[in-house]
Formats: structure tokens, C-alpha cells, sequence
């Protein structure tokens, strides 16, 4: 369900909660849902993540393929992004009807991960102008509980931080030509630094207040909402308002405030909870779905 | 064969099981809260996701409405990143299509339609990750979603692929294995009746029976596989609402 019809006693019910920092299901404005994470789910692709958020959950899949740069920055690689909002998260979405959100959430992945501030695109660089590696990060949307671009861009960070690239040599033969090899050794790869990835905060405006990681039900009753990505230093790389209707600068400016701040709090356990998850090696079976 | 040795000497397929024998199957029901049934299944490396909403008011247009019976809808759908080479788009292909075609004469065998005329039952299926046998992995894994959404059947519905190699069946084919030949069967184990029956490749009618014989064995083998999968999920649903 992409979206809840609310009648207007829940909606009163939901904005008399809010106002007093007390949600429907027990959280304060900027607490998140419950969340689980796992990296290496799918085994065929380079690297990929499952998220889930409530009852919101997203697959990536990250794949490697080398490219061509792009003419205007011959000395970076770069990212694509595909979002797929199946018909497994709600038959509207059957045939194309998912199109258009994907559309508009891979937009919005661009801004935010395709740059070099946010990923070491350099570090994809093959042979400067000629080849570079382009990742396909694909996004699979399996569930929708509200707030898909908080779980997505978590979900992208935890399989960038999982992606393993495989080493590259060049060689020159006598005539100048240059030979690409992979390595043989599947251990021989390359990690991405994931460090200044960004998370988005979404934020909901209801009633006079925003909440962090909304309901579909809180999504209802809100007016607009910011999504602001926020580096692990606080940093706001990216804002863009969604929704139909209107903010006043004022509450724009305490949104990203809060946003910052939330976004900050988000860092710091998601790193500890992959390099934990790494730590515990290939031995440990994965759950995926089965779990 | 491009030097490729599908059956070893000793009997051996690729991946070290006996021509018969099939992949490791474990399966979930009940993924996901929001869809009326769903389930997870997976068969060696192939993955699959099973979602059913219904059944359900007609939706779109009305003239697919069919007056004594409930209409079927199936998508078949492969993640991106599914398979070895990325794909561009996710479904709409001729081969998806033909695929959810097959998936709905399937359904349309199994589930006892007439108890709901005029509705719709909508059975999405998604590959997160192919590796052969993508057609009886979504049939499986469909079956046990549809179970999972409480819409009555015939009987589960159990596919498998056999193809031939060296004179000897093999049974549950891998992807390097179903590029050679492959026969699709989908069946209701209980009554013997054969759902679907699909063959891409050439082979003398001789050998047709016995390759038909290992396919139906391999079923029956995926429907006890799966009738567990469905018992344990009972218990375990029966347990919680005893407990809360």
C-alpha cells in the first residue's frame, strides 16, 4: 500500500498525539521504527542489503560493471540508480504503475549519492577517459509502510559499505594497447569507503509539529514533507520538499535543525552495526527471508 | 556439449548430487504483514517471493469479469540484479510475459475459482535471484502463498524441471544444467494430474516417458517438502495464538 485513507476522527486522534510528542504506536516525534539490517543477502550480486522499517522493507543490489567515464570528469567512475516498485508491494504498482515513484526516488538517489563528496568516485577509476566502474545500484521495493527514503537510502549505504569490487591490473602490450585483468582471487577486491555516504531524514509536517520515519497513516494527515541528507558530521548535503502543500521558512529551518540532528544519532549505530555484522565473517548463515 | 560434464562417470552431476536428487528447498510463508498471503522460497540459489492479494472486487476493467468463477492475475517479475548479466528492466519482456501466462493457466488448475465469482486473485511473483528452474521455484513458492492467503485449492501445486542427460533423467535443473534441455512440469501430486507441461528442446519420443516419470517423482519430492513447510507454519501460528 503506497498510501492509508484516514478518516478525520483518526486524523484528529493522530495530531492531538503528536502534539504532545506521544505517536500511535507508542514513539516520541524523532524516534524510528523498529529496524533490521542485513548485508550479502543476494549472492550474485557484488554487494546488497535488506532493510526493513516497520513493515516498510527494501532489497538493493549493488552490481560492477566497467564502463566508460563520463566525457566531462574522465577520472571518475560513477552510479546508477534503478528503483523498482514491484507489485509484490501493492498491486497498484502492477505493470507500470510503479513508475512514476520509482522515478521520482531514483531522482532523488542521484542528487544525493552521485557525487564525489558522498562516495570516492575516483577510487572507481579504471584508466582515466577510457574505463571506469559504474555501479548499478538497483533498488527493489518489497514493502511500503511510509518513509521509503529513509529505509532506501540506509539500505544503499549498507550495501555500499558491503560491495566488493574485484581488483583490476592493467597492462601495456608492445603497441601501446592496454589489457584490463580481473583478478583471479575472489578475496582480492576493493571496498568503497563509506564514511561520508549520507542517510535522508524525512521529515513530516503534522499539524504544527514534524515526525521523523512517519506511517503511512501519519503521512495521512501531514501536509508536506523535507527530506534532508545528512552525512555522519552533521553535514545536510541535500533538501528537497515533497508532498502538496506548503512550509513556512520558519518551520523549514527547524525541520533541517532537527534533521541534522536525528541524522547524526543515525550514523553512528549503523556503522557499529555493520562492522559488527562484518566482524563475524563468512561463517555465520545468512537469514535473508527466511528469518 | 561445449566441454561442459553435466554426469560424471561415477554419476556425479556438477553441483554433487545424484541424478535425481534435488536442490536444498527451504521456504517462509507469511513474509510480509500487508499483502492477504505471501511466501519466500528457495531452491538451491534460486530465490524467489511470492505475494497474493484477494480475493478481491475487479480491478481496472470490468469486462475481464468473469460471472461464475474468479479471475486469475499473475506477474512475473526478476529483480535487476537477479541474474549474472543485469537486466534492464524488471518485467514486460516477452519471456515475463509468457511466464505469467504460464502462471496463470497454472493457478487457474489448482485454485477452486467458482467459489468466487466475479472477483479477482492477483499472485505477483520475484526472482531476487535465478539460478534454473525459475518457472517450478515461482509455481512453488506461489503455492504456498496462496496457502498462506487461505484461498482454496485442489491441491498444492508442485513443479519441477528434468532434463536429459547420458541416457538418465536429471531431476531440479541449475542454470549451467537447463541450457541443455529442459522439460517444465507443474503438478497436483495427489490426483497425478499434470498443471502444465512445458518442453524446449528436442528428444526422441522414446525417452519421453521415462523423463516424465523423474519429473513426477520430483514433484511428489517438492510437494512433501513443501506440506512440511506448511505443517510447521501452522504449528508455529497455532502456538502464538494459544500464547500471545
Amino acid at each position: 500500500m503506497a498510501t492509508a485513507q484516514v478518516s478525520e476522527a483518526e486524523k484528529v486522534y493522530i495530531l492531538h498525539g503528536i502534539r504532545e510528542d506521544l505517536r500511535v504506536d507508542g514513539r516520541g516525534c524523532e524516534d524510528y521504527r523498529h529496524m533490521e539490517i542485513e548485508t550479502d543477502v543476494v549472492s550474485n550480486t557484488d554487494g546488497s542489503a535488506k532493510v526493513t522499517l516497520g513493515h516498510t522493507a527494501v532489497l538493493v543490489g549493488i552490481k560492477a560493471e566497467i564502463g566508460k567515464p563520463r566525457p566531462m570528469i574522465p577520472n571518475e567512475g560513477y552510479l546508477e540508480f534503478f528503483v523498482d516498485c514491484s507489485a509484490n508491494a501493492t498491486p497498484e504498482f502492477e505493470g507500470r504503475g510503479g513508475e512514476e515513484l520509482g522515478t521520482e526516488i531514483s531522482n532523488t538517489l542521484y542528487k544525493v549519492f552521485n557525487n564525489k563528496h558522498s562516495v570516492d568516485l575516483q577510487s572507481l577509476c579504471i584508466s582515466p577517459g577510457e574505463h571506469c566502474w559504474v555501479l548499478y545500484v538497483d533498488v527493489l521495493l518489497l514493502q511500503c509502510d511510509g518513509n521509503l527514503y529513509d529505509a532506501t537510502s540506509v539500505a544503499i549505504k549498507a550495501a555500499l559499505f558491503s560491495t566488493k569490487i574485484p581488483r583490476v591490473h592493467i597492462s601495456t602490450d608492445d603497441e601501446g594497447g592496454k589489457e584490463i585483468e580481473l583478478s583471479d582471487d575472489p578475496y582480492d577486491c576493493m571496498r568503497i569507503q563509506v564514511e561520508n555516504v549520507p542517510c535522508i531524514v524525512t521529515l513530516c509536517k503534522v499539524g504544527h509539529r514534524h515526525v521523523v520515519d512517519a506511517t503511512l497513516q501519519e503521512k495521512a494527515c501531514s501536509v508536506a514533507s523535507l527530506i534532508i541528507s545528512v552525512t555522519h558530521k552533521g553535514t545536510v548535503t541535500c533538501t528537497r520538499k515533497v508532498g502538496g502543500g506548503s512550509l513556512d521558512p520558519e518551520s523549514v529551518f527547524e525541520m533541517t535543525e532537527a534533521g541534522k540532528r536525528v541524522g547524526k544519532a543515525l550514523h553512528a549505530p549503523l556503522m557499529k552495526l555493520l562492522q559488527h555484522e562484518e566482524s563475524l565473517g563468512r561463517k555465520t548463515p545468512k537469514v535473508g527471508f527466511l528469518g | 556439449m561445449a566441454g561442459l560434464e553435466l554426469l560424471s562417470d561415477q554419476g556425479y552431476r556438477l553441483d554433487g548430487r545424484k541424478a535425481t536428487e534435488l536442490r536444498k528447498v527451504q521456504a517462509r510463508m507469511g513474509v510480509f504483514a500487508q499483502a492477504d498471503g505471501s511466501a519466500y522460497l528457495e531452491q538451491g540459489n534460486t530465490r524467489a517471493l511470492a505475494v497474493v492479494y484477494g480475493p478481491h472486487e475487479m480491478r481496472g476493467s470490468r469486462s475481464r469479469t468473469l460471472h461464475d468463477r474468479a479471475a486469475i492475475n499473475c506477474q512475473y517479475s526478476m529483480a535487476t540484479f537477479s541474474t549474472a548479466e543485469r537486466k534492464r528492466r524488471p518485467h514486460g519482456d516477452r519471456k515475463s510475459t509468457e511466464m505469467s501466462l504460464h502462471l496463470k493457466q497454472t493457478f487457474e488448475a489448482a485454485i477452486m475459482t467458482q467459489l468466487y465469482p466475479r472477483s479477482q486473485i492477483d499472485i505477483y511473483v520475484k526472482i531476487l535471484q535465478s539460478d534454473g528452474g525459475n518457472y517450478s521455484v515461482c509455481v512453488n513458492a506461489a503455492t504456498l502463498a496462496v496457502i498462506d492467503a487461505g484461498i482454496p485449492m485442489r491441491d498444492y501445486v508442485c513443479a519441477c524441471s528434468v532434463g536429459f542427460v547420458d541416457e538418465t533423467p536429471l531431476a531440479d535443473l541449475c542454470y549451467a544444467e537447463e541450457s541443455v534441455s529442459s522439460l517444465s512440469v507443474a503438478l497436483l501430486p495427489r490426483g497425478g494430474q499434470i498443471a502444465l507441461l512445458q518442453m524446449d528442446a528436442r528428444l526422441h519420443q522414446d525417452h519421453l516417458e521415462a523423463l516424465m516419470e523423474a519429473a513426477m517423482t520430483a514433484c511428489k519430492g517438492v510437494s512433501k517438502v513443501l506440506d512440511e513447510v506448511v505443517r510447521q507454519h501452522l504449528q508455529e501460528a497455532a502456538v502464538l495464538n494459544v500464547c500471545p
